[in-house]
């Protein structure tokens, strides 16, 4: 379970979350979706551990996320803006490093596995450097699920994806979500979050502004909701 | 022991094959040494026996630029996909990517010494080793490394941030890694040409013990403050 508590973060002069207040439970997939400089991609640094609040408290499994807390972090797959991959390395290569860091037993298998589930077995000994930002995606994809984390965190995952690739990261997803993993999804892809989530959360300047169950909605209706609460409230 | 030295290894280990797939840092500071010894080599008449004072200095102008160098990549090669954040996420302790940093820039630093150090007495003709000062040499050579890449790879990591971070290096590193300097190259002086004077040059070999396990300590302690972000 993610809890936060009251989290305000100021970078510099600027208060990025204003008392953020959520909980997520376990197995839940979430989407956080709100306009540009809402907080949204803060509050998943975070959860993430690459943030530390100003105040307020974030605890998973009711545990404080802290610096040496190994057994948390083991548990947090993360997928920034950023794929975290080495480019003159190739995807073999860079799950290998990952899952040496990550001590995951058995690995070559693993690896092997993800490889195919994102579709790049084809291209498994060839540099990152030349993919397109769309494979290095789903690599990243593959990273951020190699140690078979029970939570985690994507952040604007469809952003630059075809169609195919989309479709692959989805099926991703909701292969984790049966398996009872807690999935967080920062996106501004509304059509994804009616695919794939059973919540979503809208953010409005730093504050939880509704938090909704998806069941039984369509993407006009996340649309026109959205535009009432974000845009024009 | 798990979330400390397995992933130094694991950072330096990826350091190393990464180095041996793209050859960028030692190529480069080989080739640096390379252009050191040749020009100096031409500069002064290797023949003339006075000439022979000039290489203990030599040994460490070529370690230190050659170092600065490799040190300068470390961390920047980090960057380009936020690598550094891959790292805080991780299971893993923040004073071990410092140590998988410093053991990678020391491997380094001792290939290219292991290649630029008899090259350097080969073209000044430097006979007069003898299996005690060799034996001693190697001591300095490691003590005085390992001080200057301790330091070397703790500011490397500081300066990283900076958008001036080649530059912004050898302001910060120099000044700091003096100490150390200074005693390596009177320590490699007396093994090489004034053996007799082997009293003094243990007493600056203790000064490099003391000044890398302070610096190393301290880079271990204080590391996880480099990586906050």
């Amino acid at each position: 379970m993610i809890q936060s508590n009251n989290i305000i973060k100021t970078i510099g002069e600027k208060m990025i979350l204003r008392g953020m207040n959520l909980e997520i439970a376990s197995g839940e997939t979430v989407a956080i979706i709100g306009p540009n400089g809402a907080g949204k991609s803060t509050w998943l640094k975070i959860t993430a551990g690459l943030l530390k609040p100003t105040e307020g408290s974030l605890l998973i499994d009711e545990e404080p996320l802290k610096k040496d807390k190994y057994e948390l972090q083991q548990i947090i797959g993360y997928l920034g803006h950023q794929s975290f991959l080495y480019e003159h390395f190739s995807p073999v290569e860079n799950l290998r490093f990952f899952a040496k860091l990550y001590h995951v037993k058995k690995p070559d298998k693993r690896i092997d596995d993800l490889i195919e589930e994102v579709g790049l077995t084809f291209f498994k000994y060839e540099p990152v450097r030349s993919f397109s930002r769309g494979m290095i995606q789903r690599l990243a994809i593959a990273r951020a699920i190699l140690h078979d984390p029970k939570i985690l965190l994507l952040d604007e995952p469809h952003t630059g994806l075809d169609q195919q690739a989309v479709d692959i990261l989805n099926k991703v997803i909701l292969r984790l979500k049966k398996k009872g993993v807690t999935v967080v999804l920062v996106t501004h892809d509304f059509p994804q979050v009616i695919k794939t989530c059973d919540r979503v959360i809208i953010l409005k300047n730093g504050r939880v502004k509704d938090d909704i169950p998806l069941e039984g909605q369509d993407v006009n209706w996340l649309y026109t909701h959205y535009e009432r609460q974000a845009i024009h409230s | 022991m798990k979330n400390l030295l397995l992933p130094a290894l694991v950072i330096a280990g990826k350091d190393l094959y990464s180095e041996w797939k793209t050859r960028q840092i030692v190529t480069t500071m080989l080739i640096f040494s390379s252009l050191i010894i040749v020009t100096f080599s031409f500069a002064f008449d290797p023949s003339n026996q006075s000439v022979r004072v000039l290489i203990p200095g030599m040994i460490w102008i070529i370690t230190i630029f050659a170092a600065i160098l490799g040190l300068n990549r470390s961390f920047t090669t980090e960057q380009s996909n936020d690598h550094i954040h891959a790292f805080v996420v991780a299971p893993i302790d923040a004073s071990s990517v410092f140590l998988g940093k410093f053991i990678a820039n020391f491997i380094f630093v001792l290939i290219v010494q292991i290649i630029a150090i008899p090259l350097l007495f080969l073209l000044f003709d430097f006979r007069v080793l003898t299996i005690e000062s060799i034996f001693y040499l190697v001591g300095i050579i490691f003590l005085g490394t390992f001080g200057f890449v301790s330091v070397g790879t703790f500011l490397a990591a500081l300066s990283s941030n900076s958008k001036s971070s080649e530059m912004l290096l050898p302001i910060l590193l120099l000044p700091l890694a003096t100490p150390v300097v200074i005693a390596a190259v009177q320590a490699t002086r007396i093994v090489l040409i004034d053996l007799e004077k082997l009293s003094s040059a243990m007493s600056w070999m203790q000064l490099m013990i003391a000044y890398d396990l302070i610096f190393f300590v301290a880079g271990l302690l204080l590391f996880e403050y480099v990586l906050e972000v």
